[in-house]
């Protein structure tokens, strides 16, 4: 017992001085923010823009995905991509937690400015990124070797979270904001590839979550799931908007026309129109979109 | 149904469709008779094993396992300093090779992927392993691993911690330790391809999940990647520790050859490969030569028991992954 | 609302360490690993260098003390012993791979494929001694004969799984697309095996020869060892692997050199076969990579 104390004593101790650094770095970095902050970055911060890119290019070794892109995202709304297979709108939304650069082979030029820092400039550390930035896939991708449980307090073990409490609040709170807690609450030791494949999707949306993540991106997200299952994840991303700013990908127009406040529209590679969503389905302005939604290809 | 369908063609056609049936026939039968030959090999060394140890099974019964005298002289025969110097030359190979193999697997499947070249290479070069004939082991394990060993490895672990039972005796060069370590190099090819498969067979979202979770490369690998593949990496070490318990040149030309039980790394010992090799050509009578043979049966059901549960753990991980994909 | 404790994102400074230890950790595995090889092959290269000569690779050994001499009987042992030994293991071995990968659900093939996965792995000093009882009990003497059959059953396993296997790779729809055109069965796996297999199947065999030609361990018991060019199958015949054992654990430094000029020659043949087998191996895999 007493050696235990003094165990935790110790982890406290480190803890202690690991954060006093964090604040450090935080702080250095922030100054370097204002410093760098340009005018352009002041007035997207104004205009609420949460992510911003500049001329995003990504290849595949020689194959060019995405054309150019120049997107402006707005904080606190679902914003869909959408468009035809090979668009280029998994890329894109890859690209924005740098997710891309990891294949082999692939390559992104341009950039991508999140809260007025571009994330592609070489002193931005990829891993913080995808720390603020979250993302779900377009399978359910669980790890199967966790329960229920470590599957959602994965990532904050990952940033040193030891504390039991802690560690509880956040898996109930990131369950319940995901809509799955009422079926797992009294499982929560259960393999996390045991649940169906609704639970799994949401399951890892609660992941996603549970780090506190600024952004999250979502990549066609019910493509492998049934109508109820999909209602039931559509509810909880509506949900979340409040306090997140949401990039779905979806292959589903009514998806988008469903969820989204702005919608994208992307033909091989490069955006062709983007607007309000009721703007889109209503009154395109391209006679591509116009021919996409109303159903002449794609 | 043959009957209908044989109605509707000409007499040339049903020659012909009779002529291909039975060359169908037949060819499966012959296959077939090559595959039972598989099992009819199998089958026939255990029952000539079983057969030519018996003079050894009735005089000692079941206590030649664990008989630790093997005196030629007086005719006593028991089979424990053989597999105890199986075991543990088995055991420190795994030790030493399983870290280095497990390293080569990430290395090829996680770390530099993108470059084709450097794991194409690096991948050769570690498959080359493989190719070099166990008795090119052997000599060089006894003309440069073994004095290498003394001077820099054994000898300094012996001065500082000769206090240690594993440490104490003398470093001679030809003993578990160099055994194990030339068996450790041994296992590397096999441990490491049959990993660096498993490795790429977890599926990429894993990977990607935990990235997106914001985890470092190492995070990724240690969290996500290893426990998806454990028993895949779990069938790759045992099939590690079948090649070495079943290996017996390079053994047995560093291991000393001392039937001893021993907690000394630094003493000579026997395997049970290595004393057929060693003294099987040169045995006479029968009880001797027989208690070699139930040394080859007693090998023979260790590597069958290996075996046989490595292929388990890999058969199931694949199942698992169908499930999951 | 959530709160966001924002200032705890970053990345720990303790993480950020155990990322790059662990990458060293992983190069120095590598480097052990290549390491070794390096060592082997250079070892072998400084020793057994010196030595080559045209006359090493044909002479008889001569006693010790006699300056001379060469590895002749102990090649032409190892080639003559392979040589049968492909000649019985690769029809078994053919048949049965063809059988693995044909009738895949049948009973008998889920149990020899099993038996073939165990006879791969095994002990081949056991497979020595099965032939030992079977064979040089029955004729009395250790041969080449002997040697040949245990050889044989090492290279079996090797064949039936390589043979499986590319047969294994040839896309269904092709060979449903011959039968469907009323070939028979028989006609269209030889057919496939002849073309699109064929590759896989001889590079099998390559890494079975390669494999028995390596093998020391059985042939103590089975072929024994003789310093004279073979007079008969069922004689007595020495061979390289043989032989490198025999002169390293003698206590002649003559001998020795020679165990090294004979070790660099098994090499080198060695090294040759799986070279070359991979790199049929990778030029194959760049033709489907463009097919696609």
């Amino acid at each position: 017992m007493r050696r235990r104390k003094k165990k935790d004593g110790l982890v406290m101790g480190e803890l202690a001085i690991q954060e006093q650094s964090d604040i450090d770095i935080s702080l250095a970095s922030q100054q370097g923010e204002v410093l760098s902050d340009s005018s352009a970055s002041v007035s997207q911060r104004r205009r609420g823009h949460k992510i911003v890119t500049i001329d995003l290019k990504a290849q595949f070794g020689r194959v060019q995905v995405l054309r150019g892109i120049n997107l402006e995202i707005k904080e606190r709304s679902i914003t869909a991509i959408m468009g035809p297979s090979g668009c280029g709108k998994t890329t894109f939304i890859r690209c924005l937690n740098r997710l891309h650069e990891l294949t082999p082979g692939a390559s992104v030029t341009g950039r991508v400015i999140l809260d007025g820092e571009d994330i592609y400039s070489p002193k931005v550390n990829p891993v913080l990124v995808r720390r603020k930035i979250g993302m779900v896939f377009q399978k359910p991708n669980p790890f199967p070797t966790m329960s229920v449980y470590d599957n959602v307090a994965a990532g904050l073990k990952l940033n040193g979270v030891r504390d039991k409490a802690k560690l509880d609040e956040a898996v109930e709170r990131s369950l319940k904001l995901a809509f799955l807690w009422d079926e797992v609450k009294d499982d929560l030791k259960k393999s996390g590839a045991a649940l169906s494949g609704g639970q799994q999707q949401r399951l890892c949306i609660a992941r996603a979550l549970a780090v506190e993540p600024e952004v999250i991106l979502m990549d066609e997200p019910c493509s492998a799931l049934d109508p109820t299952a999909t209602a039931k994840i559509e509810e909880a991303i509506f949900e979340l908007k409040k306090d997140y700013t949401i990039v779905i990908v979806t292959h589903n127009m009514q998806q988008a026309a469903r969820v989204a406040d702005y919608t994208a529209f992307f033909y091989l590679g490069e955006l062709i129109e983007y607007g309000n969503t009721e703007q889109i389905f209503e009154n395109p302005k391209n006679e591509l979109t116009e021919r996409y939604i109303t159903g002449k290809f794609g | 149904m043959k009957a209908f369908s044989k109605a509707r063609l000409t007499k040339t056609e049903v020659r012909t469709w009779n002529a291909s049936a039975n060359a169908d026939s037949l060819m499966k039968v012959l296959v077939a008779v090559a595959a039972f030959t598989v099992i009819a090999i199998l089958t026939a060394i255990a029952f000539e094993l079983y057969l030519n140890s018996l003079p050894s099974i009735s005089k000692f019964g079941i206590s030649f396992i664990w008989g630790t005298t093997w005196d030629v002289s007086t005719e006593m025969f028991g089979a424990l300093p053989f597999i105890f110097g199986t075991f543990v030359t088995s055991l420190l190979a795994l030790l030493i090779g399983l870290p280095i193999s497990l390293g080569v697997a990430i290395f090829l499947s996680e770390k530099v992927k993108s470059r084709r070249m450097v794991t194409r290479s690096i991948g050769t070069l570690v498959e080359l392993l493989a190719a070099v004939p166990s008795v090119i082991y052997g000599l060089w394990g006894l003309f440069f691993l073994s004095p290498l060993l003394r001077r820099y490895v054994e000898t300094p672990l012996h001065d500082y911690l000769g206090f240690v039972p594993l440490f104490a005796g003398t470093p001679f060069g030809l003993d578990f330790f160099t055994a194990g370590v030339l068996l450790a190099i041994m296992i590397i090819p096999t441990v490491s391809a049959i990993s660096r498969d498993v490795l790429n067979a977890v599926p990429n979202s894993q990977r990607e999940a935990m990235y997106s979770l914001g985890a470092t490369h190492w995070e990724v690998i240690w969290k996500a990647v290893l426990p998806y593949a454990r028993s895949g990496i779990f069938g790759a070490t045992i099939l590690g520790l079948a090649r070495a318990v079943g290996e017996t040149m390079a053994v047995t030309m560093v291991i000393g050859n001392e039937p001893k039980i021993t907690a000394s790394l630094f003493s000579g010992g026997y395997t049970l490969a290595a004393v057929i090799a060693n003294q099987f050509t040169e045995a006479t009578g029968q009880l001797y030569i027989s208690s070699l043979i139930e040394i080859g049966l007693v090998l023979f059901f260790m590597a069958l028991a290996i075996n046989t549960f490595a292929r388990l753990l890999i058969w199931k991980m694949k199942r698992g992954m169908n499930i999951r994909v | 609302m959530v709160r966001r404790t924002n200032d705890s994102i970053s990345v720990s400074t303790s993480r950020i360490l155990m990322d790059k230890l662990m990458s060293i950790l992983v190069y120095a595995a590598v480097g052990l690993a290549s390491a070794a090889l390096i060592l082997i092959l250079a070892e072998t290269l400084i020793q057994g260098l010196p030595i080559l000569k045209l006359s090493f690779l044909l002479d008889a050994p001569v006693p010790v003390g006699f300056s001379g001499g060469g590895i002749g009987p102990d090649i032409e042992g190892t080639l003559i012993m392979v040589g049968i030994a492909s000649l019985i293991s690769v029809p078994i071995g053919v048949g049965a791979g063809i059988f693995f990968s044909e009738w895949p659900e049948s009973k008998l093939s889920s149990l020899s494929s099993f038996s073939n996965d165990v006879l791969a792995e095994f002990p081949s000093m056991v497979i020595g001694i099965f032939v030992y009882t079977i064979i040089v009990l029955t004729t009395g003497r250790f041969s080449a004969f002997a040697g040949s059959v245990a050889l044989s059953i090492i290279m079996i396993p090797v064949v039936a799984r390589t043979t499986e296997e590319s047969l294994k790779i040839v896309p269904k729809t092709l060979r449903e697309a011959s039968m469907a055109l009323g070939v028979s069965r028989w006609k269209t796996v030889v057919r496939v095996v002849m073309s699109t297999g064929k590759r896989g199947l001889i590079t099998g065999i390559l890494l079975a020869l390669a494999r028995a030609a390596g093998e020391t361990a059985p042939l103590i018991l089975t072929a024994g060892y003789s310093t004279a060019f073979l007079n008969g199958l069922f004689n007595q015949t020495g061979s390289l692997p043989y032989l490198i054992y025999y002169y390293a654990i003698s206590p002649y430094s003559s001998w020795h050199a020679i165990a090294w000029g004979a070790a660099l020659i098994l090499i080198a043949i060695m090294f040759v076969m799986n070279v070359s087998v991979k790199l049929a191996f990778a030029s194959k895999f760049e033709e489907t990579r463009a097919e696609i």
